[in-house]
């Protein structure tokens, strides 16, 4: 099946429309990391729109703590690449009061975890304004970083903030999985007049995947708030986000030798939510899996069960499993840390067990 | 005596003396009541130094600055009833008035969030090159704040034009400054940022202050204004005002350096205006003030479907037939409606889903 996107507007360029048009990869000859994909993404953005800007700690002599604001400050100088001070509060209301007065600032925290101090600016000051202003105040500003775990970083650095954002009404919430996800999802969050909080990954920058002609060009952009289909399946679906796309993808693959056909869901956008995507997918399929990373708890996976026991009940052949992350803070010893995020063993596990169930 | 506008809007300020109006109280721990006093005379001060190219912001008493910049009074009495005609169409409330056209950009709940906004509109300007300054009002109540100092530092490091203009009233709602503050010398509180200590209650002193500032801030930077005010209700209407400080103290203010007073005695003593001609202005004003709410009182409520719009600039219910966002438009506010109602029938999801649906 392929999953045709019905677009209202014929403002969209016919690279965006045809995109999802095709699930597969129409001339998938180049690879490249997601490093590469988002830094090639802020660099035709900044270098399309003079508004757009770029602040963060370490984000222009360092050449970025992860190195995906590499070279744009030798390319377009301090004005616009700027290195803060190591004060997250400050310097997050900064870039939201400049949205405020029409630039497009693009603020990355060195981690989510950090968002934290600055979280009463995107909530508050960016989330709400154009609400409570009634359309006056918009805030085109975008928040990045990696979020979720890394390896060996401890507690405080580790959490996931999917659900957190994603609860938020005013906010857009994207989480990239592969390198054309990146490219396609900056690039509209930047251009995009809400806030955006973008999610990214630190162990997934350095993972290569192809990308399409198509995905080069410099006026791709994804579609904000489309899931996409990752791999195609009758049997069950699961829905994953981020690194988890991946453990999906693998346990699709372990699956599949068994017998068992999953559909593989990357959502990409935590909010606003595909719920048509999600629900379609287990109207066909009649099991779910919902993969988070993050506590299970309020999270991600519990939002999707709730909308599919909502709108899809009837279809459902099996209760909904959530695969999350351990209901602790993040261990640092490797054999815990290893048994606190999901592995592509606990997927397969719970695809096992909805498959082999019946209501 | 010639009625040129900014003499006839400092005698409006009188009319604001009337007492609190209980039609406007919807929130009991923070309204609008306490706009009235003469401590919001020095607005008026710092509009005679500025254009509207100058940006202003400040924290939730923002009634009066939002006319000082060109809001009616209209607009402000429907806003406080949280009607249609209100200057946020009813949806913001006290605290949330804002005059984009007028480089007014609020009205903020979070006490000390709208520094860093301000320091943020400051970059703004600088990087826009328009040669205009910020002007950031912030109370002693939000002196202490951290995310002050650390805009003030970003600020200073990046000579922003930033002027800091603490409203020292003595009060951070019921806590006296020097109970709040080890050094309430506010106006020294910025250490490497230069500070000016102004009468808040002379509009003369404010005005030359002010451009004193704007000056100042275009060729070096930030610097911080201390207005010496006092604010002479409670901090909002269940706080009667007495329980924390003297009714000597207040009626000795009132007596000794009331702003309104000031100034007619100024213009009496140069024949600038005879007695009557003051009196014949004020008699103008509050009638206006008083036809200004009658009028709002009659404006309506606003419609329910406003309840779902403008929660984003661009789709998902915020304007009809947008890309974008899942499920947008009529039918993004139907599932809305159905989930906040409690009303769990699905929607037409085969309308809905899209081809999806057909299965």
């Amino acid at each position: 099946m392929l999953g045709i996107v019905r677009q209202r507007v014929s403002s969209v360029p016919t690279l965006q429309r045809m995109l999802y048009a095709s699930k597969s990869f129409s001339s998938a000859a180049k690879e490249m990391t997601v490093r590469d994909a988002l830094n090639s993404a802020l660099d035709e953005e900044m270098s399309a729109d003079p508004k757009v800007f770029l602040m963060g700690e370490e984000v222009g002599d360092y050449q970025g703590a992860y190195k995906i604001t590499k070279g744009l400050l030798e390319k377009y100088g301090p004005q616009r690449v700027l290195d803060t001070p190591i004060t997250e509060a400050g310097f997050a209301g900064i870039g939201v009061g400049a949205a405020y007065y029409g630039l497009r600032p693009v603020v990355e925290f060195m981690t989510f975890n950090f968002s934290m101090q600055a979280i009463d600016h995107i909530i508050n000051s960016a989330a709400k304004s154009n609400y409570m202003s009634a359309g006056q105040i918009s805030v085109p500003i975008v928040f990045r970083g990696p979020n979720g775990a890394a390896a060996g970083v401890g507690a405080q650095h580790s959490q996931c903030y999917a659900a957190w954002y994603g609860s938020c009404p005013g906010l857009k919430v994207l989480t990239p999985y592969s390198s054309e996800d990146a490219r396609g999802l900056l690039k509209a969050a930047i251009r995009d007049p809400d806030p955006v909080v973008f999610l990214e990954n630190e162990l997934l920058y350095g993972e290569s995947f192809p990308v399409s002609a198509e995905a080069l060009n410099s006026d791709f952009c994804l579609p904000i708030g489309k899931a996409k289909i990752e791999r195609e399946g009758k049997d069950l679906t699961i829905t994953a986000y981020s690194k988890m796309v991946g453990h999906a993808l693998k346990a699709a693959e372990v699956l599949a030798k068994e017998g068992i056909s999953a559909e593989v869901i990357n959502l990409l956008s935590i909010r606003p939510l595909d719920r048509a995507a999600i629900n379609a997918s287990v109207r066909k399929t009649n099991r779910l899996v919902t993969v988070e990373e993050a506590f299970s708890q309020n999270g991600v996976g519990a939002e999707i069960c709730a909308s599919v026991v909502e709108e899809s009940f009837e279809y459902l052949d099996a209760p909904v499993e959530r695969i999350a992350g351990a209901d602790v803070p993040m261990p640092y010893a490797a054999n815990l840390e290893r048994m606190a995020v999901p592995q592509v063993d606990d997927i397969v596990r719970a695809a096992k067990r909805t498959c082999f169930r019946s209501v | 005596m010639s009625s040129s506008p900014s003499s006839a809007r400092w005698p409006s300020c009188a009319g604001w003396r009337s007492p609190p109006i209980p039609s406007t109280r919807r929130n009991s721990s923070v309204d609008s009541a306490t706009c009235t006093t003469a401590r919001k005379l020095w607005p008026i001060g710092m509009e005679a130094a500025i254009t509207k190219k100058d940006c202003i912001i400040t924290a939730y008493r923002d009634h009066c600055t939002f006319l000082g910049r060109g809001g009616t009074l209209l607009q402000v009495f429907s806003e406080l009833m949280g009607r249609k005609d209100g200057c946020s169409k009813g949806k913001g409330g006290s605290m949330h008035f804002y005059k984009k056209d007028a480089n007014f950009y609020g009205g903020h709940g979070i006490v000390g969030a709208q520094v860093p906004l301000g320091c943020g509109l400051a970059f703004a300007q600088k990087y826009s090159k328009d040669e205009t300054v910020t002007f950031a009002l912030y109370g002693d109540g939000a002196a202490n704040q951290g995310q002050l100092f650390e805009a003030l530092n970003i600020s200073a490091l990046w000579d922003l034009p930033a002027i800091l203009v603490c409203e020292n009233n003595h009060y951070g709602m019921g806590t006296a400054e020097w109970r709040a503050a080890k050094s309430p010398s506010y106006y020294k509180r910025g250490d490497y940022v230069p500070g000016l200590k102004v009468d808040g209650m002379d509009a003369l002193a404010v005005k030359q202050a002010c451009k004193f500032a704007k000056e100042h801030a275009l060729k070096n930077g930030p610097i911080i204004l201390e207005m010496d005010t006092y604010r002479y209700h409670g901090h909002s209407m269940s706080d009667p005002g007495s329980t924390y400080r003297t009714r000597d103290e207040i009626s000795g203010v009132r007596q000794e350096r009331d702003p309104i007073e000031r100034v007619r005695k100024l213009i009496l003593s140069h024949d600038l205006a005879t007695e009557k001609e003051l009196k014949d202005i004020e008699k103008e004003i509050r009638k206006e003030v008083d036809e200004a709410i009658a009028q709002a009182k009659e404006s309506p409520m606003p419609d329910p479907s406003e309840l779902f719009t403008n929660v984003y600039a661009k789709g998902y219910g915020a304007e009809k037939g947008e890309e974008g966002g899942a499920p947008g438009g009529e039918k993004g506010q139907r599932l809305q409606m159905n989930l906040c109602h409690g009303d769990i029938t699905a929607p037409d999801c085969k309308e809905w889903l899209g081809p999806w649906g057909n299965h």
